[in-house]
């Protein structure tokens, strides 16, 4: 039994938009989770947030950083991958707040989609804003402004809206007047972090989505534990949303390196010959 | 008779050999020395043995038909009531089970049967054939039964109602079947392939498995009772703890339960072939003095750690390891230090793991255990090279799936409250077994607990249906 690649584009250079068949999962899954898929009987067990949901199939979208999301990438339509795990973790506390907040940077611009579309629909004010290094990053833009009030882009190098990172968004937002009552932030552990900063200096609770290296995804290893206002977490279990004011980056960011070594000696064995 | 004082020796690679490999260490019997050990049974008339066996195998029939070189009718003899004889062969802690009770143990200068080793032979015996037999069923009933988990309590929880005739279905939630068996006892204690070969014969009764399924998450609790009659949870222990000293989160640092799965279920020792790494430390320190320990201690040394010391906070004779893997660590070279733990884990700038502080213990009056509780010596602290720490110091209830039901009693450690005799929870038609009831135990226990809930379970379903 596999889970079959329904549909597969480049959306971004490195980055593909995958659909595949898992009836289970988008039947159960909410907004903020995670799948664990492990392509073959030889890969490793990779975390990927759900982007969307359908009637029996999921929507994820990956980029190619290393073997195991090399091997998705090459997947063709029609194919299978052993194994999809979901959906895990706990979905995105949604309530009816206000007027809020969502910054998605790089490929988390596609995690953030689900959070958007549900904070809308719970009645809420969406400010989002999304950023990328230029135009050709930015994507899921169309899915992202049918749920936003207020949308901001931004790129790295203004190729398209406003010329630099999604935390000088922020900043202005706020200095508009924007009183903002939560926020979050999903994209790579700088921005996370860098938005965290901001969101501490104006008081404003923001969840971040973690991306600890992770192998069973329920607890049950330990592996991607984190340090959240001085305690132990599991991503997995305890996650992997948590306050972003409070988590120690700096452990997470030598934490996420730990098997540079290895990565490189697996390319290595995966191009050879 | 005479009977012989010591067991019929088993051949095992040398130290020297195997810890260079994940190959198994133990090699078996041949069918000459099993029918050897077989003659030092006295065949009993009250079976003393048979008591010390948590799913009640006969154990003097079984050793009778291998005396007499009926190996097959031996197998279908302990199939009775235990499907994994192979498994249970390998992994049981004999010495305190069957064998404990055994009267030629009880003789002045005499080893007990090898039930244990006789109990594999004849599972690898059979399985060398073609056409390994199965048990027979001899009526289809059309209750369903959900078993969630497919370690040794579901496994043998699904065998035993499968055999009754019902449908029954496992849901696992990582990708391969058999739970600690697969993830968490590594392959040269207990082969995969032997895991596989006695799961194949309970796919073989019609249990239907399914791995990917995260009941609570993938399913939910309610559509099971929903598309079921009866309800099994054996989800195991699960959570790892963690000393939480100071440099927790340094790299270098596992928990067994992270070690072990990367070396067993993910076959990170076969890396880069397979794509999971494991950080491969020269200097390991691994705390604690489980079985598990010693299973991290020894697949350490065979990814190729040039130094393993076990920490222990007890002595020796604490350990709760079996002493026969602790021989097997010895053999291998692992080193001990006693009555000592870490205090704190020193890093470098990269947060790489580099020293250990560990303090020294003295051991005071026996705590609610019976152990002797230890305390820290002041001044004794002392420092450890290491680039890798194991934390085998146990494990808690995994909640995913227990927070998802609202109506599950629980006891004041956090795992499921059962009737001790029916292993039924506090809800009807939904029972559990194994280590989410007692708290991280062994195989063979959880094994017995299965088999109380499945026949509890067809109680209730023969009385649901008058």
């Amino acid at each position: 039994m596999g889970y079959k690649l329904v549909e597969k584009k480049e959306i971004a250079p490195k980055i593909f938009d995958l659909i595949f068949e898992a009836p289970e999962i988008a039947q159960h899954a909410k907004a903020g989770q995670f799948v664990i898929v492990r392509v073959d009987e030889k890969g490793e067990r990779i975390p990927l947030t759900i982007a969307q949901k359908f009637d029996r199939q999921i929507r994820l979208v990956v980029q190619v950083v290393g073997k195991s999301t090399e091997k998705l990438s090459k997947l063709s339509v029609g194919s299978e991958v052993e194994d999809i795990a979901g959906p895990l973790g706990n979905p995105s506390e949604i309530d009816e707040f206000g007027n809020v907040l969502v910054i998605g940077g790089g490929v988390g611009i596609a995690a953030i989609l689900p959070i958007v579309k549900a904070l809308y629909e719970a009645g809420n004010y969406t400010n989002v804003i999304i950023g990328a290094r230029s135009k050709d990053f930015l994507i899921l833009m169309d899915d992202i402004s049918k749920y936003s009030h207020n949308l901001i882009v931004t790129t790295d190098d203004g190729s398209f809206g406003m010329k630099g990172l999604v935390t000088d968004a922020f900043r202005s937002l706020i200095k508009e007047g924007k009183e903002i009552k939560i926020a979050w932030a999903v994209g790579p552990v700088v921005m996370m972090e860098n938005c965290s900063k901001v969101a501490s200096e104006f008081g404003i609770p923001i969840w971040t989505s973690l991306n600890p290296v992770m192998i069973d995804g329920t607890g049950m290893c330990g592996g991607c534990r984190v340090e959240v206002n001085g305690v132990i977490k599991f991503a997995c279990a305890d996650g992997p949303e948590f306050d972003g004011r409070y988590v120690n980056w700096e452990d997470l960011k030598k934490r996420l390196v730990q098997y540079k070594e290895y990565e490189m000696k697996a390319k290595k064995f995966n191009n050879r010959g | 008779m005479k009977i012989s004082p010591n067991k019929t020796p088993m051949k095992e690679q040398s130290p020297e050999l195997r810890k260079q490999n994940f190959s198994e260490v133990a090699l078996g019997y041949t069918p000459e020395e099993a029918i050897m050990e077989a003659q030092r049974c006295m065949q009993c008339k009250n079976a003393p043995c048979i008591k010390g066996c948590p799913v009640g195998i006969d154990i003097p029939s079984f050793i009778l038909l291998i005396r007499k070189g009926k190996f097959d009718k031996a197998l279908e003899k302990i199939q009775e009531t235990n499907l994994l004889p192979a498994i249970c062969g390998r992994v049981c802690p004999q010495e305190k089970q069957c064998e404990a009770f055994c009267t030629v143990g009880k003789i002045k200068g005499h080893e007990p049967v090898a039930i244990g080793r006789l109990e594999r032979f004849v599972a690898d015996w059979e399985a060398q054939k073609d056409n390994p037999k199965m048990p027979e069923i001899i009526e289809r009933k059309n209750k369903k039964i959900a078993i969630v988990g497919s370690g040794p309590a579901g496994l043998t929880c699904a065998s035993y109602l499968a055999k009754k005739g019902y449908r029954v279905v496992v849901f696992e939630a990582l990708h391969e079947f058999g739970g600690v068996l697969t993830y968490g006892i590594p392959e040269f204690r207990l082969p995969k392939a032997i895991v596989k070969r006695e799961i194949d014969m309970i796919k073989a009764l019609g249990v239907e498995l399914i791995k990917d399924v995260v009941v609570g998450n993938t399913i939910t609790f309610e559509e099971l009772r929903r598309d079921f009659d009866a309800i099994f949870i054996g989800t195991g222990a699960g959570v790892p703890k963690f000393l939480g000293i100071k440099g927790t989160n340094l790299i270098g640092i596992y928990s067994a339960n992270e070690f072990l799965t990367r070396i067993n279920l993910m076959k990170a020792y076969k890396f880069p072939e397979y794509d999971t790494p494991v950080l491969r430390g020269e200097k390991v320190v691994v705390v604690g003095a489980g079985n598990v320990a010693m299973d991290a201690a020894r697949s350490a040394l065979r990814i190729g750690a040039k130094e393993v010391t076990v920490i222990y906070r007890r002595t020796v004779k604490e350990m709760p390891a079996r002493i026969e893997e602790y021989h097997h660590a010895v053999e291998e070279g692992v080193k001990f230090i006693w009555l000592s733990t870490p205090v704190e884990y020193l890093g470098d700038e990269e947060g790489k793991l580099r020293k250990v502080k560990c303090i020294r213990m003295k051991l005071t009056e026996p705590d609610e255990s019976g152990r002797r509780r230890p305390v820290p010596i002041e001044n004794s602290e002392f420092l450890l090279e290491a680039d890798l720490v194991i934390e085998a110091i146990g494990q808690g209830p995994n909640k995913i799936l227990l927070n998802s039901i609202p109506d599950l009693e629980l006891n004041s450690r956090g795992y499921i409250k059962v009737d001790p005799e029916t292993m039924q929870t506090s809800i009807p038609g939904v029972y559990a077994g194994g280590d989410i009831v007692t708290g991280a135990a062994t195989v063979i226990e959880a094994m017995g607990a299965g088999k109380r809930a499945a026949l509890a379970i067809d109680n209730f379903l023969r009385n649901d249906s008058q």
